[in-house]
């Protein structure tokens, strides 16, 4: 089995998160901030811990200022509703994911929405971003590289610009947090969302969003959050604001796990192994007559995310094939970003999407490319195959 | 009973433990122990110094950039 789909979610593990969780469900088990217990408590430090790596991972100096969420969608609804109102106006890019534009077409039309356009290749211009300011600006929100074809926006000219003009700056790190250095302070950046269960090698049911000090957010639940409890208002301090209820213990002491394994093997070390696999993965796909890549084409541009077509083989016949003859798994289709597809002409038939990840081999790619290639010849045959038949009519 | 020891009490567990971390690294002895009733009546915890050394967690606190709800005899 070749997993190419990392972008959807990180898979395997580092055995040391199976590990963490495990050990969580058997030796700890209790709910965190609930309870005075000696369980309790060693619950409350799992999470802080995780709370901790995720500050050291981002450079973030106060930890409290990450708060977990189910996912980067919650985190980036989160953001979306909690910060906008009537007549506020927003800018975000042509390359987002629906957690970014779902959200935001639902506050239409009280709440102005400015698509700057990327290119084809999903190239955003910082200068677009700055033309694009109004007076009720509010929110400039991106996301650090597109789920589709990997772009990476330039977020740390935006962030200068956003800081400029005094314009709140939030950046959606689904595809990038764990797998390319991110420093909220030199990008300049206001609210971050990421999710634990792509690079960060965390467990499905974890991501957070760190809020930086100053940024009033409406949370999108109150509950109980163990503190202030003689009141029945949501307390206004971080994290309790935004974490009400029991979170995702056992998922947090995976997600704490796995950051550390980020830490430890370095991001740095991360972004050259899929940088270099990226690079094989495009120069190859390349090569293979009827297949057409989508991107700059340069990996140092993007993330390891790439998207291809193959001339007249259906996309979904593709990620069958792959499956079914070659246990190679990867997604097809819009990606849940159909406007990423608009942008680079893809749509509304989208595209095959592969995405390496750290524990991907060089073999592995090799092999994709063996596929990919097999498929193409297969369906340059069965186009020949149709002429034929037309010919004969 | 007498005051040995004082409970210092934070807005959340999550500054209680946050502010266990720092001030065990800034050498001192602190205890995380469920909050007295008497104190508060959140489901957490605080920590318990020796109340003679509560002028120097206070300083501790505040070099940190922790704050805290109160420094409060037990």
């Amino acid at each position: 089995m070749i997993y190419l789909d990392n972008a959807a979610t990180s898979w395997p593990k580092p055995e040391s998160v199976y590990v963490a969780m495990d050990r969580f469900m058997r030796e700890v088990g209790a709910s965190p901030g609930r309870s005075g217990h000696r369980l309790a408590v060693a619950a409350g430090r799992i999470v802080l811990e995780t709370r901790e790596r995720l500050a050291e991972l981002f450079g973030v100096a106060d930890p409290l200022r990450i708060v977990f969420t189910l996912n980067v969608t919650e985190a980036l609804n989160l953001v979306i509703r909690g910060l906008l109102h009537d007549g506020d106006h927003v800018i975000t890019s042509s390359m987002e994911h629906n957690s970014v534009m779902r959200p935001l077409r639902a506050l239409e039309p009280a709440v102005e929405v400015s698509v700057v356009p990327c290119s084809t290749e999903g190239v955003l211009d910082p200068d677009a971003v700055a033309a694009a300011i109004r007076p009720n600006t509010k929110l400039v929100i991106l996301n650090h590289a597109s789920n589709v074809v990997g772009t990476l926006l330039p977020v740390a000219e935006v962030g200068a610009i956003a800081r400029r003009r005094g314009i709140v700056f939030a950046v959606d790190a689904a595809q990038t947090a764990g797998a390319y250095p991110i420093d909220v302070e030199a990008i300049n950046v206001d609210l971050l969302g990421f999710t634990g269960h792509k690079s960060l090698f965390g467990p499905q049911g974890t991501g957070g969003l760190f809020i930086r000090d100053g940024i009033e957010l409406e949370p999108l639940k109150r509950g109980g959050t163990g503190s202030r409890s003689e009141f029945e208002v949501q307390p206004d301090f971080l994290p309790d604001c935004y974490e009400s209820g029991t979170p995702n213990t056992v998922g947090l002491a995976g997600l704490g796990a796995g950051v550390a394994f980020v830490l430890k093997e370095g991001v740095a070390d991360i972004r050259a192994h899929e940088l270099a696999l990226t690079r094989q993965l495009i120069d190859s796909l390349h090569s293979i007559d009827g297949v057409r890549v989508y991107g700059t084409g340069d990996a140092q541009r993007q993330v390891a995310v790439v998207s291809f077509t193959i001339d007249g083989v259906s996309p979904s016949d593709v990620a069958e094939w792959l499956d079914e003859d070659y246990e190679i798994m990867c997604r097809v289709g819009l990606h849940c970003a159909p406007r990423a597809h608009r942008t680079i002409g893809t749509f509304p038939q989208g595209t095959i999407r592969l995405s390496p990840g750290y524990f991907t081999t060089e073999a592995d790619i090799a092999r994709c490319v063996v596929a990919v290639a097999a498929i193409a010849a297969r369906g340059r045959a069965a186009a020949r195959f149709e002429a034929a038949a037309a010919g004969e009519d | 009973m007498t005051d040995r020891y004082a409970a210092v009490l934070f807005p959340s567990v999550s500054a209680t433990l946050r502010a266990e971390k720092l001030l065990k690294q800034a050498g001192l002895a602190v205890k995380v122990v469920p909050v007295p009733r008497q104190l508060s009546s959140d489901c957490g915890v605080c920590l318990r110094i020796e109340a003679k050394m509560a002028a120097t967690v206070a300083q501790a606190l505040d070099a940190a950039g922790l704050k805290c709800d109160g420094i409060h005899p037990i």
